[in-house]
């Protein structure tokens, strides 16, 4: 029941970061909520019995990818 | 960027973070992970330093030179190592096929030559992103200033 609750939350957590992931036009936010968006990702497939992809999506999700992003909009707009 | 607190806390906390990668490359094969995953957590310590002290002191520590060096050393090492397959009259990669002993099940060496392709993929995957990183930050920024 509480590991159902749980799930129940993640996920809509996730859900909630995919939909402003995509809305949000401030590029730096965008990429904040991405990492959390990977972090909670890493959550749930260790909770599904993944732990390979988790510690791979904990490590290049919420760490290199969201500094290789930032890298990135420092060369161009921070704005869409 | 000079902060003191940051500069303290990740010269604290890099040398765990890369001896945590270094344990997910070599315990591949008994536990979740493997050469990418830790790779992947060593380039991470390695952008840490990058990011909190400043990009020279992080080239200083790893050359473009010794990066690329590593870079294809691991792609060639990972070749070498396959080629043992077919030196010792199997496959590409073949392992327990090709007769190499595998050791004791459960113990760090004995999973015949995964282990050696571990420490090929973990230093292939590492330098690979410390490279990026380099060639992402440095250079130009918007507006065309050498940083």
């Amino acid at each position: 029941m509480l590991v159902a609750a749980l799930d129940f939350l993640l996920l809509s957590f996730l859900i909630v970061c995919a939909i402003a992931v995509a809305r949000i036009r401030d590029l730096i936010s965008a990429v904040i909520i991405f990492a959390a968006y990977s972090l909670v990702m890493a959550i749930i497939w260790q909770m599904l019995g993944a732990s390979d992809v988790a510690i791979t999506e904990a490590a290049l999700g919420a760490g290199v990818t969201t500094f290789l992003f930032i890298a990135t909009i420092s060369k161009t707009k921070r704005t869409e | 960027m000079e902060d003191i607190v940051v500069r303290a806390v990740s010269r604290l906390i890099v040398p765990f973070i890369q001896l945590y990668g270094l344990y997910v490359i070599f315990h591949g094969h008994l536990s979740p992970g493997g050469g990418f995953a830790g790779g992947a957590i060593v380039a991470s310590s390695m952008i840490l330093y990058g990011i909190s002290f400043n990009l020279e002191a992080g080239s200083r520590k790893l050359s473009h030179d010794l990066s690329s060096l590593l870079e294809s050393g691991g792609a060639l090492w990972y070749l070498l190592v396959g080629l043992i397959g077919i030196l010792l009259g199997s496959n590409f990669l073949a392992n327990k096929i090709a007769g190499v002993p595998l050791g004791t099940p459960g113990q760090l060496l004995s999973s015949g030559i995964i282990f050696l392709l571990a420490m090929g993929i973990g230093a292939k995957v590492a330098s690979t992103m410390v490279t990026l990183f380099y060639s992402l930050s440095g250079g130009e920024d918007s507006d065309g200033n050498r940083t």
